[in-house]
């Protein structure tokens, strides 16, 4: 059976699944698949949820605790309020209805990475109710439904070590604020899961509450997804699919569960209720544990935690601070900088690149250009180098001054774009640069004369075809003015001069 | 008279005017704890000599420089081994947490130590506070020092036993349905549990979260209202502290009059099962309170049948969640030569926690567990508003509610270790001011004819602390049992 779920997985891999016929021998076609996804974001707070340790990442095991995340006997939790604000602000962008009144649960389990026997959780009264997020999906915009958001905190981390004896627990990360997301089943393939999933993450990363970083595990998400025949209303019996930590594996494992879930369908045969693991170097999902083995997580609500009450006036106060939102500054930038939907959709993708783009805009009010140079130049050296425009060796005054270089002709563009890679990787003025490789343009009339009339006596017989009416030969003259200049001759200037002197 | 029978206020007063030093203090109390603790067993606990006198020479030498005294400066106390204490350890009575050093200190502990006390030890007390006499103590049960056969009562037994037995001038209980009042009745002592949240529960090892509350037991009413001034007010690190005003206590205890107090007597506080010897005690009480002004008026509170079971339900299901720490991973007892997970987690609990623990345990688990969870915890909470209820609407027509502590005195060591159902009942007329949340109050009111003493109970509006201790000061002044004085017989 997982040998036919491999090779229809291919057949996916090749066509939209639900838009294009697969190739495998069951026909995906008779079945549209349902997919709701769970994100686990983690908050950008300085503290952690609970107690004033800080988040920090990457530091050694069990430095960054307290007998609160350390569950020590006797300790209490005290709400730490930054979360709730972002969890608000999220929800606002989120369009969500806020519970005004939300409480925080315990989800009681036992793991040794859990130091309380309990998590501290939201759940039949989260702070974010009901809301939506608009998709755009091969060009065509979609509302999805979001169920909930909830406040919850993060566990530590089990570490087993291979050489060693036992297992040891760094406890770190336990008490680390999450904002957990969930959508209705709203989504029917995994394309829809991508576009999806990106625009959440554009959202976080925008609102400054999440800093999007799906390796480190910062943005961590989980899709279930059920099958059901075409024309169906009624759900089919979903998976849970987890271990996902990047956009692509969340499309694979996807792609692979639903040709597994048609084949078994197909074959007469019924989809187990469980979860299910992405193995990514199989390329397969396996079962992690079924529903008969699913935890009784015996939740009720925290009595060391009052309700959470929340005053419509400082909700009013936050919905001032949500900034523009990916999708309405791509609408923005087409309308107010006539750039293509392509480009506007290039320079939206991160808030900072934007942020970069309206910042050049501001004293170099030529959009097109500046979206260009963005586009090619300064995209390609980023993605290159793994920077953020944020981070970017050369800011947007930078690139203005750059681009002003070229405007006042003091450069070539030719020579600008020659120019870029090393006043990225240098970090030197432009205006240092272009000195120090001399390539000021010549644009100075004396010291063009001067070389022009060289030209001029050199190729004399051209001079007589062109005063002769063979204006075409103007190309060629000018040409090796240039050449003459080394290529540092304005070409513009050339020209100008160069009919000049031949029509005296 | 010796040092030890004071009263808290009366060392306070022969400390602060120089008449007695920290010294001679720790060492009137070292030498009582040598005399006495053999057959009382109060202590888990005791600091090492050497220790208590250096902090008595501090305290001394600190005070030739300059003459500042605190209230509890010098005053030789007895901490509840479930309130964590930094540097010393705190074993909740449980083998599970035999060794356990906490790294930090209780909220009450932070603000006991800034008017340098002298912390004598730390008390014995049923395993994480689950009993009513001490018996599921791991460390062996506390004994009542005016009958060494009978219980000290529980959990707080043996708080109330040392402060009864003269072994600290006064000591830190927690009560959940009744774990200070109930003992200080069982011993003759005062026991006072503040409303829920004006102390802070901040490194109070948890029994039941929306229920414990530390409180004094002490000799006197004035030395409670002492304590509590002390240890009240609202604690950023706990979100259940209440965020308000606390009042000076001890501006309670000076009117001996119940002048336009009215006295509720709640009916179903006298109903079957209540001792005849305990009835009469209570009424002649009741004589004594409109003696001296109060008016006394019959009430009703037809919740109290179901207070029992709700407790039982609520306090268990949060003790299953509060417990569920105690796993072997982190700090505290790990079972030997597990070879896997699960074997480790069941291992450690089967071997770590007495029956009593494991048995409210289970009785939690199941009582939130999905299916039942509806049938159960969320009744208990319905009938946990009623229960809330009841008392609002009779705090519209009374100030103070009058009632016993406990349905009899003192039972014998061993007499209802084997039935559980009995045990509870003890804690009948304690637990609905835990499950409202009410301050309450337990005093001496007279002793049985076997010479067990009897308590009586107070029970006032939330953050009503004050009108609870000027009639239980009132009562007190009016009466003398507070002159009657175990003897410890050898």
């Amino acid at each position: 059976m997982e040998n036919l779920a491999k090779s229809g997985a291919t057949a996916v891999d090749q066509s939209n699944f639900g838009q294009a016929p697969g190739e495998s021998r069951y026909n995906p076609m008779t079945f549209e698949p349902v997919i709701g996804v769970e994100v686990h974001a983690q908050l950008r707070t300085r503290t952690k949820l609970f107690c004033g340790c800080p988040t920090s990442f990457g530091l050694p095991p069990n430095t960054q605790v307290c007998p609160v995340c350390l569950g020590l006997p006797g300790s209490l939790p005290a709400l730490n309020q930054r979360a709730v604000e972002m969890a608000v602000r999220t929800g606002l962008a989120l369009n969500c209805e806020l519970i005004f009144s939300n409480q925080f649960s315990r989800k009681n389990y036992f793991y040794p990475d859990l130091p309380k026997g309990y998590q501290i959780s939201q759940y039949d009264l989260p702070i974010c109710g009901p809301g939506w997020l608009e998709i755009s999906v091969h060009g065509k915009s979609k509302k999805v439904r979001i169920r909930r958001a909830h406040l919850e905190e993060d566990a530590g981390k089990n570490v087993h070590n291979e050489q060693g004896e036992g297992s040891h627990v760094d406890l770190n990360r336990a008490g680390t604020p999450l904002l957990e997301i969930v959508t209705e089943p709203d989504l029917y393939s995994s394309d829809e899961v991508d576009a999806y999933l990106k625009a959440l993450r554009d959202l976080l990363v925008y609102l400054n509450v999440c800093d999007g970083n799906m390796e480190q595990g910062s943005f961590r998400c989980e899709p279930n997804v059920s099958l059901r025949p075409q024309g169906q209303d009624t759900l089919g019996t979903k998976v849970e699919l987890k271990n996902i930590n990047s956009f692509r594996y969340a499309k694979d494992a996807l792609n692979y569960e639903i040709i597994r879930q048609a084949e078994l369908l197909g074959e007469g045969g019924a989809v187990q209720q469980e979860t299910r693991l992405w193995d990514v170097n199989k390329g397969q999902t396996a079962v992690m544990r079924s529903k008969e083995a699913a935890h009784d997580y015996r939740y009720f609500p925290d009595p060391d935690l009052l309700p959470v009450t929340l005053d419509s006036q400082w909700i009013e106060e936050l919905s001032h601070t949500i900034p523009e939102l990916p999708s309405s500054r791509l609408q923005r930038f087409v309308q107010d900088y006539h750039l293509s939907e392509y480009d506007a959709a290039v320079l939206t993708d991160s808030k900072g690149l934007a942020d970069y783009f309206e910042s050049c805009v501001t004293h170099f009010p030529h959009p097109k250009t500046v979206s260009n140079w963005m586009t090619g130049e300064l995209l390609r050296e980023l993605n290159a180098s793994g920077i953020s425009p944020e981070a970017s060796p050369v800011s947007p005054e930078r690139l203005v001054e750059l681009l002003q270089l070229v405007d006042s002709g003091t450069v070539s563009l030719k020579a600008a774009r020659e120019l870029f890679p090393e006043l990225y990787s240098t970090g030197m003025t432009p205006e240092q640069l272009v000195k120090e490789k001399s390539l000021v343009q010549v644009s100075d009339e004396g010291q063009l004369n001067v070389i022009i009339e060289e030209v001029l006596s050199k190729h004399s017989a051209q001079v007589e075809q062109y005063r002769g009416g063979k204006e075409a030969v103007l190309g060629f003259l000018v040409g090796q003015v240039m050449k003459a200049s080394k290529g540092k001759a304005n070409p513009g200037k050339v020209n100008e001069l160069l009919k000049c002197s031949l029509a005296s | 008279m010796a040092l030890f029978k004071l009263t808290l206020k009366e060392l306070q007063e022969k400390f602060t005017s120089g008449e007695i030093s920290a010294g001679e203090i720790a060492r009137a109390y070292l030498l009582r704890i040598s005399q006495v603790e053999s057959k009382i067993k109060a202590y888990i606990s005791v600091n090492s000599k050497e220790s208590l006198l250096e902090n008595a020479q501090a305290i001394d030498d600190g005070l030739k420089a300059w003459r500042k005294t605190e209230p509890l400066m010098a005053m030789p106390l007895g901490i509840k081994d479930n309130i964590c204490t930094e540097g010393m350890r705190t074993t909740c009575g449980s083998r599970m947490l035999e060794h356990f050093v906490p790294p930090y200190n209780a909220t009450v502990m932070t603000r006991l130590k800034a008017q340098q006390p002298l912390i004598l030890g730390k008390t014995n007390l049923d395993e994480f506070a689950m009993g009513s006499s001490t018996e599921h103590s791991a460390f062996g049960p506390s004994r009542n020092p005016w009958s060494q056969k009978h219980i000290p009562g529980g959990s707080s037994g043996g708080s109330a036993a040392a402060v009864a037995a003269d072994e600290c001038v006064a000591a830190l209980g927690s009560d959940t349905g009744g774990s200070i009042r109930q003992p200080a009745a069982c011993c003759g002592v005062v026991g006072l549990k503040p409303t829920y949240g004006r102390v802070s529960r901040y490194g109070l090892v948890a029994f039941a979260s929306s229920l414990d509350q530390i409180g004094p037991i002490t000799k006197t009413v004035t030395d409670a209202a002492i304590m509590l001034n002390a240890i009240a007010g609202h604690d950023p690190l706990d979100s259940t502290s209440a965020n308000r005003d606390v009042p000076d206590f001890t501006k309670s205890t000076k009117k001996k009059d119940l002048k336009k107090l009215v006295i509720g007597i709640p009916h179903e506080y006298f109903a079957e099962g209540l001792d005849t010897e305990v009835a009469e005690k209570i009424h002649e009480a009741i004589q004594v309170l409109g003696g001296i002004g109060g008016k006394i008026q019959d009430v009703t509170l037809p919740s109290t049948g179901r207070a029992i079971a709700t407790y039982y339900l609520i306090a268990t299901a949060e003790a299953s969640s509060n417990l569920a720490r105690y796993d072997g991973v982190k700090y505290g007892f790990r079972a030997k030569e597990s070879q896997e997970l699960a074997e480790m987690y069941h291992s450690t609990r089967s071997q770590g926690f007495g029956p009593e623990v494991k048995r409210r345990i289970m009785l939690g688990t199941y009582a939130l567990s999905a299916g039942y969870y509806e049938a159960y915890y969320g009744k208990a909470q319905a009938v946990r508003t009623m229960i809330q209820r009841d008392f609002d609407a009779v705090f519209q027509e009374v100030d103070v509610l009058v009632s016993p502590v406990m349905p009899t005195p003192a039972f014998q060591l061993g007499e209802r270790l084997q039935d559980p159902l009995q045990m509870y009942l003890s804690d009948i007329y304690t637990i609905p001011a835990n499950l409202a949340g009410l301050p309450a109050i337990s005093i001496p009111c007279g002793l049985s004819s076997k010479g067990l003493p009897i308590g009586l109970q107070l029970m006032g509006r939330r953050f009503e602390e004050n009108i609870v201790l000027r009639a239980a000061y009132a009562y007190e002044q009016a009466t003398n049992w507070r002159s009657k004085r175990p003897v410890i017989r050898s």
